[in-house]
């Protein structure tokens, strides 16, 4: 009997472990012979623990498990009170294209023979046997936009590198992922940790990279295990190394963590900080993919971005740009985040309406409540109102609504949800983040938290002054940090007016 | 951590090891910090001249590149760290009232320590755990939906 539960950090944050350990005891006092494999989430984060057990029809799922549950699950009991059926016959699952998720919760993540008997590795392969200018042109044709915030064409990135001249490059993983409301780097990272490395490895061939760093944030200790772990395995098995699957061709990885910086997620301040300096902004041009790491040509992408390669490289760039929308083609992974009734991963084709992900995939708010406000694409993204639920889900689409998708994180708010104070949170948190190199991040956030709190004393004067600020933020920072807290702060200002008059009424 | 068992040269002799150890990186500076906060539990003051000479900088730039990052302690902290969300995903779930009710259970602000070591306090922002909070990290140990009974349990086995 196979018995599958996920070691993601999600689901341990809701006892995965412990009902892991409980199935082990309850298997060994029915004397059944139980072999439990830890594997991914699935993404459903409302069912974890989720625990899934092998049959002939396929995998059925028992969740969300307390240890209490062990006993029932190992007799078998399908009639359980938690049982849901096949897995892979849920609504969250059959609904999904899971190009880049496609082993997440599947496999062991660190059985490299289930990886590759999974499809994994294929994508390597079909690499080597390609000129590394036409891996290029494949990943440019596939319409792969940067996941990592600002949706640049990876295959105009990894051009760039691969068209410059230096005696060495390197491939960077920004794995900082420190958008709230974002973990589909994480649950890759912690489920299916081969594809970024497979996806690291194509883009060093691509583009003659021979060492690759992933920059991983301190905030994740389960990610960091596991991915040492994973690169430990890949290159026993000679898939890093000075011949990559015997292609007489080198790549070798490391893994570096990062120390609590928000602002270590923007490419330059991430490149000084793997240099080991203050996590500054450096002004661009020079851009990274010509003077990056240690001055030189440097691809830094986002852990999903190159994770999402070996897909594109095993199946076609043709069969990725056929899903999607408009200039946003392929999938998408979007996290469902928030006062949610069902939060999670799920990766879907470009352009379903806002509304449709927040009221029938998340099912509207945990709480009951109405829906209030949205913020999509982290700390730095706009809140979106009811009324703009129609927005279909692309990078232009959400540009033109005052928005971005950013990461593709969205985070949801009942009617209790103060947006003032959130305004004011996004001050404050650009002020404690800002690396200090721009004056209008560093002093202006904190001019920010000064307006809004006139405001909420009921100073009405003070709102001009705070589009004022908002306006010298964006014009005047380096880098989104100062440039794009003026999105949250203005979208929440101009959606919800009555959220910062009402202290002003209060106070006449 | 046995800092403070150790004399001055005991270490000076450990951190110019882990820097030793750290001497092939590129940019082995970050490696060498985490290191050494490993083993002390936050960077001593006399080990920054130790990481200058090794790594053929000043004093001066690596106290720069220590105090630009919030991981780094100039101070040993509690027996247990116990980090809560403040991102706005923890928010929209109730993280601001879990803030307040452990600040008020633990009689400390941000960053402090109870007066019997056994707690620091600190907020984090963004543990990747946004559709199960509030979301805490005890140490290295991920806690999802935390609730005013879980954060009782997580403070009465750290001896809060
Ligand atoms: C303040 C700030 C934080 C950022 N954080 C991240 C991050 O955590 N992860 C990420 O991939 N990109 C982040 N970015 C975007 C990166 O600068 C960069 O665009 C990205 O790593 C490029 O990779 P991509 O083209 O694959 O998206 C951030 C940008 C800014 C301004």
């Amino acid at each position: 009997m196979k018995i599958y539960v996920p070691l993601d950090s999600a689901a341990k944050a809701l006892g995965a472990d412990n009902v892991a350990d409980a199935l082990a005891t309850a298997a060994k006092e029915a004397g059944k012979d139980v072999e439990i494999i830890r594997t991914g989430t699935r993404g459903m984060l409302w069912l974890e623990p989720l625990v899934e057990v092998e049959t002939d029809a396929g995998r059925t799922g028992f969740g969300p498990c307390l240890p209490s549950d062990a006993a029932a699950i190992i007799e078998g009991a399908a009639n359980h009170p938690k049982a849901l059926g096949l897995v892979d016959d849920l609504p969250w699952m059959k609904r999904q294209t899971r190009l880049t998720f496609q082993r997440v919760g599947v496999i062991d993540p660190l059985d490299l023979a289930d990886y590759e008997a999974h499809g994994g590795l294929t994508g390597l392969r079909n690499a080597i046997a390609m000129s590394p200018a036409d891996v290029v042109q494949h990943v440019t044709d596939s319409g792969l936009r940067g996941r990592g915030g600002a949706g640049f064409p990876t295959g105009i990135k990894w051009k760039t590198v691969h068209d410059a001249e230096a005696p060495q490059k390197y491939i960077v993983c920004n794995a900082d992922e420190g958008d709230s409301g974002t973990f589909a780097d994480r649950m890759i990272m912690e489920g299916d940790p081969f594809t970024l490395i497979e996806g690291m490895i194509i883009a060093g061939l691509a583009v003659g990279a021979t060492k690759g760093y992933i920059y991983l944030r301190s905030e994740y200790p389960d990610a960091i295990n596991i991915i040492n772990q994973a690169i430990a395995v890949a290159e026993k098995a000679g898939v890093l190394g000075d011949d990559v699957l015997g292609s007489g061709r080198a790549f070798h990885l490391e893994n570096r963590v990062g120390a609590g910086a928000y602002v270590c997620g923007e490419e330059t301040s991430l490149l000084n900080s793997l240099e080991g300096k203050r996590g500054v902004v450096r002004a661009k041009p020079p851009l990274p993919a010509l003077e990056g790491f240690l001055g030189r040509p440097t691809v830094v992408n986002n852990v999903i971005s190159l994770a999402t390669v070996p897909v594109i490289m095993e199946k076609g760039a043709q069969y990725y740009a056929d899903f999607g929308l408009g200039r946003s083609k392929g999938t998408i992974p979007l996290q469902i985040a928030g006062n949610v009734k069902f939060g999670g991963l799920f990766e879907t084709a470009f352009g379903l309406p806002l509304g449709e992900i927040v009221n029938d995939l998340a099912g509207g708010t945990r709480s009951g409540a109405p829906v209030k406000a949205v913020q999509v694409g982290g700390p730095l993204g706009a809140y979106f109102a009811p009324h703009q639920f129609d927005t279909p889900f692309g990078y232009e689409e959400f540009d033109g609504a005052g928005g971005l998708i950013g990461h593709a994180g969205l985070t949801i708010f009942d009617d209790s949800a103060d947006m003032l104070g959130m305004a004011r949170f996004a001050m404050e948190f650009c002020a404690v983040e800002s690396c200090g190199k721009c004056t209008p991040c560093r002093i202006g956030a904190v001019r920010g938290v000064e307006t809004i709190d006139r405001i909420a004393a009921g100073d009405a004067d003070a709102i001009p002054l705070l589009t004022d600020l908002c306006d010298t933020m964006k014009d005047g920072s380096l880098c989104a940090l100062g440039g794009f807290t003026p999105y949250p702060v203005m979208s929440a200002l101009t959606l919800f007016p009555d959220d910062f008059a009402a202290q002003k009424k209060a106070a006449e | 951590m046995s800092a403070d068992l150790s004399t001055p040269a005991d270490l000076a002799d450990r951190v110019s090891a882990i820097c030793a150890d750290h001497a092939h990186l590129e940019g082995p500076m970050l490696p060498i910090l985490h290191a050494v906060q490993a083993e002390y539990g936050y960077i001593p003051e006399a080990a920054l001249q130790i990481i200058a000479k090794a790594n053929g900088v000043t004093r001066a730039e690596v106290h720069g590149t220590m105090s630009f990052y919030h991981d780094f302690r100039t101070q040993p902290a509690g027996k247990t760290v116990v980090k809560i969300c403040r991102a706005e995903a923890c928010q929209a779930q109730g993280a601001n009232a879990l803030a307040d009710s452990a600040k008020s259970k633990l009689g400390v602000d941000w960053h402090g320590t109870t007066p019997n070591g056994a707690v620091t306090l600190e907020p984090v922002y963004c543990l990747g755990l946004c559709a199960c909070g509030p979301a805490a990290l005890v140490d290295d140990k991920v806690v999802g939906l935390v609730d005013d009974a879980k954060l009782d349990a997580i403070l009465a086995e750290a001896g809060a």
